[in-house]
């Protein structure tokens, strides 16, 4: 086998140095029971690196791929052009093979490197300071949720109805065991918000308001009025971010007050695959630090006083503060992180804002030739690359009819929310810089045909 | 002729009893000093050609961004430079030998980052109409075929995101279900060799954690455990093999009674390599159990994630597990059961644990991994893993005390203690002598059980060579430590960095780069 390099005379040397008669004595302690005589039945044995590769071909075939056709899906994952280097680098080995940098002397690389990530998300956000990462962006989310409840000591969250779906059911399920609160509402297919609902529901006993931004259905609203009131009454206001790009467009949610932001980082650097991994963005206030998950890298000197990075506040962690820490979490994300820093760094300021105002004039010109066609709504009144079209029929055959067409048109609201027949007619379309103008004329013209 | 070389050049040896210069620079030769790139880089800098925008009106809702946001740049050759040099710092499996306890670090095929790079995998979105994901639906099922099996389990939760999220995946099922029998308790039992992550887990989740004690042979005392069960145990979290590198003997008999005592047994994977085609879990009575894809199934670490851990499950917890999961039709194809049909096909699933499906891109990688191995070659896996750290732990142990070395063979992992080092010389230092040897240290300080812990895991893709080399090294190490060589103090002396001030890192934080102005008047 051919990731095996141990011979069978080595095998019969070193079982001589441990006083050992065959490899069964090694197993002694498995009770007889337990002990399986042979490979286990049923399973096929051991494959060449070709035959696994025209297996996996096979199945990757089956697939559609985003880049081989007009591709307008977003919903929390978004396709964007990733630089060759990106993907070059990330495949260092001494990136790759890497562990969690425990040992920080022969772990600079990767130390040094989450602390520009840090940085980088911090300022994105607008916030003090961000940790290494997150598993991703929903629970990111719910990591937010409970850090607000540590500070404020409260369990009361207030959801927004523009948060994505997914990221209220993660929320939900852990709310069950954690004896947290949630005011949930589902949204309406409108271009107005619900920001009234949270403003007046913020009260004493309210920990945290949670407001996605841009919200599922695309819109952008300012949360300064929600911070405002949130900080009145001693609540926190957590803003989700899951197209990172828009910030290169938009005010930063630490602009307008947020204490914790979170979010999706998948959309720089990382491709879409099937939902995973991604990489969690969390970002906060320089006075909450110590309540944050996660792994945090920080500056320091050597023994010789030149500078260099180690993990630090590890108290707050699982491995030194067990039953008592913060977070769960141990392995996060930093793979994707680094690939999202690469991103960003080729990219720059400049660039951010680059591709940010390249996405948003795409997206506009796309949302105004699908209005024109006859019975399709625009909902938004504003939108950075995603926007919700109202359909005059339900939305979710109309996307399997787009796929017929070999078009990927935008995801149906039905999909998000099933059941909830308001919504049904919605489809939410993501418009980003690896749209071709052709791609939305082809998607237009085959949405005109089957809605006719 | 009198020279060929007419350009004055002579080869010279140079004098190697000169002691090294400091350079202008700060490099010494390869070892390359690299500055933030909020030092080099700068706004108006990019590496990215991007088309023009055409000309539209906004509609960013009036919230147009005018700050800057503080983003430096950097061209294309620059970045390829600057990570490059960075990557050169870092220590990796591609590098040297990793023997990491508890995390297995072992070889990385690049056939699976092929795989995984397909397009037919890394450009689908989890949205997707499932027609158009068949695929990717089949990878994720074929896979979960594989653990089931392997594990004889009868069910498997793919989406959880790493170990620890797997770890809650499991025990949200055992609270799901005794919730739904009527039978609400409060109390799991964690030993305390367990990794941090089990009672941090369990405390998340709602419950109350108590230590169960060890034997003086380092594992779980059966005998007080079983004193401990009652009405109020809602299970227990077991690592087996255990984090003193044993197989928990008493396994199948600490399950009967957990479950004679209505409680459910948790069992933590990340072990697993040392048993994987040996010994299946399902036949020793665990209900849940979370497994490393990137560990036993040799997923990269990635310097810290991502990581994967599906949760394989009995036919009590099956029930419980979380939304999404794939389902394979008998005509061949697949549908994904989400919220919307759940309350027809899976209704006493406990909810969502992240957004999507999983860690689609960790699926590929450890399906080529089990494919390429095949039930024969995951047999040889553990066996090789058992036999290199048997082989370490009897090579070394009369340098290095091993406490539980007469409890009888170690499973994948060897266990040394700092007991008989000189007086002032600890684990740290022998960690640290290994760098200067060219080595990744072992595990340190953990398990809690053990004074000066050092838990070495050599993985089963190591060749004896490799093996001799680092027994020599670290049999070097622990003599020097054992003598008070205080050279040894002072390591690492040969890496990119000495050893660093950890207490001052903590004790004013320093997270972000700030402008050097900045820096100062934030103090």
């Amino acid at each position: 086998m051919r990731y095996l390099p141990l011979t069978p005379s080595d095998r019969q040397a070193m079982l001589g140095v441990i006083g050992a008669q065959s490899i069964d004595d090694l197993f002694v302690d498995v009770p007889a029971h337990a002990q399986l005589d042979g490979p286990i039945p049923g399973l096929p044995n051991h494959a060449s690196e070709m035959a696994v590769e025209r297996h996996f071909s096979e199945l990757a075939f089956q697939n559609m791929t985003a880049s081989h056709h007009p591709f307008f899906l977003g919903a929390g994952a978004y396709k964007h052009h990733v630089p060759a280097s990106v993907d070059h680098i990330i495949q260092r080995g001494e990136f790759l093979t890497a562990y969690t940098p425990y040992q920080p002397e022969i772990a600079q690389g990767t130390l040094q490197m989450l602390f520009e990530f840090q940085t980088q998300v911090a300022r994105l956000f607008g916030c003090d300071v961000a940790n290494a990462s997150m598993y991703d962006g929903s629970t990111a989310c719910w990591e937010a949720i409970g850090m607000a409840g540590r500070i404020t000591k409260r369990t009361k969250a207030l959801l927004s109805s523009g948060l994505h779906p997914h990221y209220v059911s993660v929320a939900k399920t852990m709310a069950q065991y954690t004896g947290d609160r949630l005011d949930i509402a589902l949204p309406e297919l409108s271009a107005q918000t619900d920001s009234q609902r949270l403003l007046d529901a913020i009260d004493g006993e309210t920990s945290c308001v949670v407001v996605q931004y841009p919200d599922i259905l695309g819109r952008i609203e300012d949360m300064s009025a929600i911070a405002a009131k949130a900080h009145a009454h001693g609540a926190l206001l957590i803003a989700v971010v899951t197209e990172p790009v828009a910030l290169g467009a938009i005010k930063a949610p630490g602009e307008m007050g947020a204490d914790i932001v979170v979010g999706e980082g998948q959309s720089l650097g990382v491709g879409l695959q099937f939902g995973g991994p991604y990489v969690g963005l969390f970002a906060c206030k320089d006075k909450f630090v110590r309540q944050m998950p996660g792994r945090l890298c920080g500056e320091t000197v050597d023994a010789e006083g030149k500078r260099g990075f180690v993990l630090t506040l590890s108290t707050r962690e699982q491995h030194i503060r067990r039953e008592k820490a913060t977070s769960n979490i141990c392995t996060n994300s930093g793979l994707c992180a680094l690939a999202f820093s690469i991103h960003l760094t080729l990219l720059g300021e400049k660039g951010l804002r680059g591709l940010a105002q390249l996405n948003h004039a795409l997206a506009v010109r796309a949302a105004d030739r699908l209005s024109q066609i006859p019975g399709v709504e625009l909902v938004n009144n504003s939108f950075f690359n995603e926007f919700t079209v109202k359909l005059p029929q339900e939305a979710r055959p109309v996307v399997r009819a787009l796929a017929d067409r070999k078009i990927l048109g935008g995801v149906s609201l039905g999909r998000l929310y099933p059941g909830a027949d308001a919504l049904s007619n919605g489809l939410l379309v993501a418009v980003t810089e690896t749209a071709t103008s052709a791609d939305v004329e082809t998607f237009a013209a085959a949405l005109q045909e089957i809605l006719a | 002729m009198s020279s060929i070389n007419q350009s004055g050049w002579k080869p010279e040896m140079g004098n190697a009893g000169d002691t090294a210069p400091a350079t202008y620079t700060g490099n010494k030769a390869l070892m390359l000093e690299e500055a933030l790139i909020f030092e080099i880089g700068t706004a108006g800098t990019t590496g990215v050609d991007l088309a023009e925008a055409p000309k539209v009106t906004a509609r960013l809702g009036n919230l147009e961004r005018h700050r800057d946001i503080g983003l430096p740049g950097l061209s294309e050759p620059e970045t390829v430079r600057h990570y490059t040099r960075l990557s050169r710092q870092n220590y990796a499996i591609d590098l040297g030998f990793f023997p990491l306890g508890s995390c297995t670090m072992k070889h990385n095929p690049r056939l699976n980052e092929r795989v995984a790079r397909m397009a037919g995998f890394a450009d689908v979105h989890p949205l997707q109409p499932v027609e158009t994901v068949q695929g990717a639906l089949a990878v994720i099922n074929e896979l979960a075929v594989w653990l089931i099996q392997l594990t004889g389990m009868h069910g498997v939760a793919m989406t959880p995101k790493a170990g620890a999220h797997g770890e809650l995946c499991g025990i949200l099922c055992i609270k799901a279900a005794l919730e739904a029998r009527g039978d609400p308790r409060s109390v799991i039992l964690v030993p305390e060799s367990a990794h941090g992550t089990n009672p941090a887990t369990a405390a998340f989740a709602g419950f109350l954690v108590e230590n169960i004690p060890a034997t003086a042979e380092g594992r779980v005392d059966l005998a007080a455990l079983k004193a401990r069960l009652g009405p109020d145990v809602a299970g227990v979290m077991i690592t087996n093999p255990n984090t003193c590198g044993l197989f928990e003997r008493d396994m199948r008999e600490i399950s009967d009674a957990v479950h004679a005592a209505g409680g459910y047994v948790y069992c933590d994977g990340a072990n697993f390599n040392a048993i994987v085609g040996r010994v299946r879990p399902g036949d020793l009575g665990i209900d849940a159990m979370h497994i490393n894809l990137h560990k036993t199934f040799s997923t990269p670490h990635g310097g810290g994630g991502p990581g994967s851990g599906p949760v394989v499950l009995s036919q009590a917890l099956s029930p419980y597990g979380p939304l999404p999961f794939t389902e394979r039709h008998a005509d061949g194809h697949y549908t994904l059961v989400e919220e919307e049909t759940a309350g027809e096909r899976h209704p006493h699933s406990f909810g969502r644990m992240t957004a999507f499906h999983g860690q689609m891109g960790m699926f590929t990688r450890a399906l080529a991994y089990i494919m390429s191995h095949g039930a024969d070659g995951l047999r040889q896996v553990a066996e090789d893993a058992v036999l290199n750290a048997n082989y370490i732990l009897r090579s070394l142990e009369d340098v290095l005390e091993a406490p539980f070395a007469h409890s009888g063979p170690c499973m994948h992992e060897a266990l040394f203690s700092d007991n008989g080092l000189a007086e002032g010389f600890s684990t740290l230092d022998i960690a640290k002598g290994l760098i200067d040897e060219g080595y990744h240290p072992m595990t340190v300080y953990f398990p809690l059980v053990v004074h000066g812990a050092m838990l070495v895991e050599p993985t089963e893709t190591e060749s004896k060579a490799t093996l001799d080399q680092f027994i020599g090294a670290l049999r070097s190490v622990a003599e020097r430590a054992r003598a008070g060589d205080t050279s040894l103090k002072s390591a690492p002396h040969h890496a990119p960095r000495r050893r660093l001030d950890e207490t001052q890192a903590a004790r004013k934080p320093v997270l972000v780069w700030r402008e050097p102005d900045q820096a100062v008047a934030a103090e």
